[in-house]
């Protein structure tokens, strides 16, 4: 009981939670300057096929983790509360995954049945 | 960030940490505000709807056997007669960028207390994310005038237009109800609700700035669902 008490006082005292130095800030929005350029590049050179899929989600997944880790301080935050953010976008890759089955199928029997005119 | 230290209390790092903090019939997110864990469940949450969303543009696209419009073409812009592939989108792209690193220096000012400091950002946040909207505008009624329907449109699969309606659409309006926040925190740190401990609107909450990094934590997430539209739907 007394620690519960303890750890209700020390919730209250959290505002005097550590700053980080203001050069990383900087840094991460100049590197996100720098990667939505890059991205933005992509479609100016008109890059196709898997070198411009490939592209576009390395500098996506890059930015986002930027974003995450060091604007929204999950790179400082306890495993805890990161664990419970990031397990359930395995969810998201599953649902891709299934839907990714899906329309290849639907593409499948439309080209079966409205192009090719079925069996 | 949370307090990485409590009295009492030995936190321990890395998936030890996790674990006794899981365990420790207690709070588990230890050092961090309720208020923060909150709005890191609902962005959670958030996340699952605009992937929803992309997923289900995903299978449209993949499935429609009529060719998808060239996106470079549609949302190009005309400076000097030249079509410049893409242009306007950047531009919105590079302002909530912008405003996305003005936020992190207000929550690093705000935990700082330097009051001023932290209001300016937050004021100058608020304007990026409106001149994001209003340049939101403009493409919608320049689409909207070249024939874009959600039913239908001139330059290629029909779904076009209701998958870049309800998208962008959903993302603006989180961008607009952020726009009112920013303007409301804009206020009430300039009213000094942090320094008085003003109490908030809908809860027992004594004024914090620890209310700037959980406002903070909603922008980040407006720009971070933009990173991954402006792969997905501009890009692609």
């Amino acid at each position: 009981m007394e620690e519960t008490n303890k750890m209700e006082e020390t919730n209250k005292q959290e505002e005097q939670t550590s700053t980080q130095k203001i050069g990383i800030y900087l840094w991460i929005w100049g590197l996100l300057f720098v990667l939505s350029f890059f991205s933005y590049m992509v479609d100016w050179y008109q890059f196709q096929g898997m070198l411009r899929w490939s592209l576009i989600l390395f500098f996506m997944f890059l930015k986002a983790g930027l974003i995450m880790a060091f604007f929204m301080h999950l790179f400082w935050e306890r495993y805890a509360l990161v664990n419970v953010l990031l397990w359930p976008m395995t969810a998201i890759a599953c649902f891709i995954f299934l839907m990714n089955a899906e329309f290849q199928y639907t593409l499948f029997s439309r080209f079966f049945y409205f192009v090719v005119g079925g069996a | 960030m949370s307090e990485q230290k409590i009295d009492g209390f030995e936190l321990k790092p890395g998936f030890k940490g996790m674990a006794s903090d899981t365990g420790s019939d207690q709070t588990m997110f230890k050092g961090v505000h309720w208020g923060k864990a909150m709005m890191w469940i609902f962005l959670l949450s958030d996340t699952f709807v605009f992937s929803c969303f992309l997923i289900s543009y995903m299978k449209g696209r993949g499935s429609t056997i009529v060719d998808w419009p060239n996106t470079s073409e549609v949302f190009s812009l005309h400076v000097g007669g030249v079509p410049v592939p893409l242009l306007l989108i950047a531009i919105m792209t590079f302002v909530l960028i912008t405003s996305s690193g003005t936020m992190a220096l207000a929550v690093k000012y705000g935990y700082e207390k330097n009051r001023k400091m932290c209001g300016w950002l937050i004021f100058a946040t608020a304007i990026g994310g409106l001149t994001f909207v209003g340049m939101q505008v403009f493409e919608w009624s320049k689409l909207i005038h070249e024939g874009v329907r959600p039913w239908g449109n001139p330059f290629g699969a029909a779904q076009f237009g209701s998958f870049f309606f309800m998208i962008t659409g959903f993302h603006g309006f989180h961008v607009s109800i952020g726009v009112i926040f920013l303007f409301i925190y804009t206020y009430k740190v300039f009213a000094g609700h942090y320094e008085s401990k003003k109490r908030g609107w809908f809860t027992k909450m004594k004024g914090d700035y620890v209310e700037i990094e959980i406002l903070g934590l909603y922008w980040h997430f407006v720009d971070l669902v933009w990173v991954f539209i402006f792969a997905f739907f501009y890009l692609w």
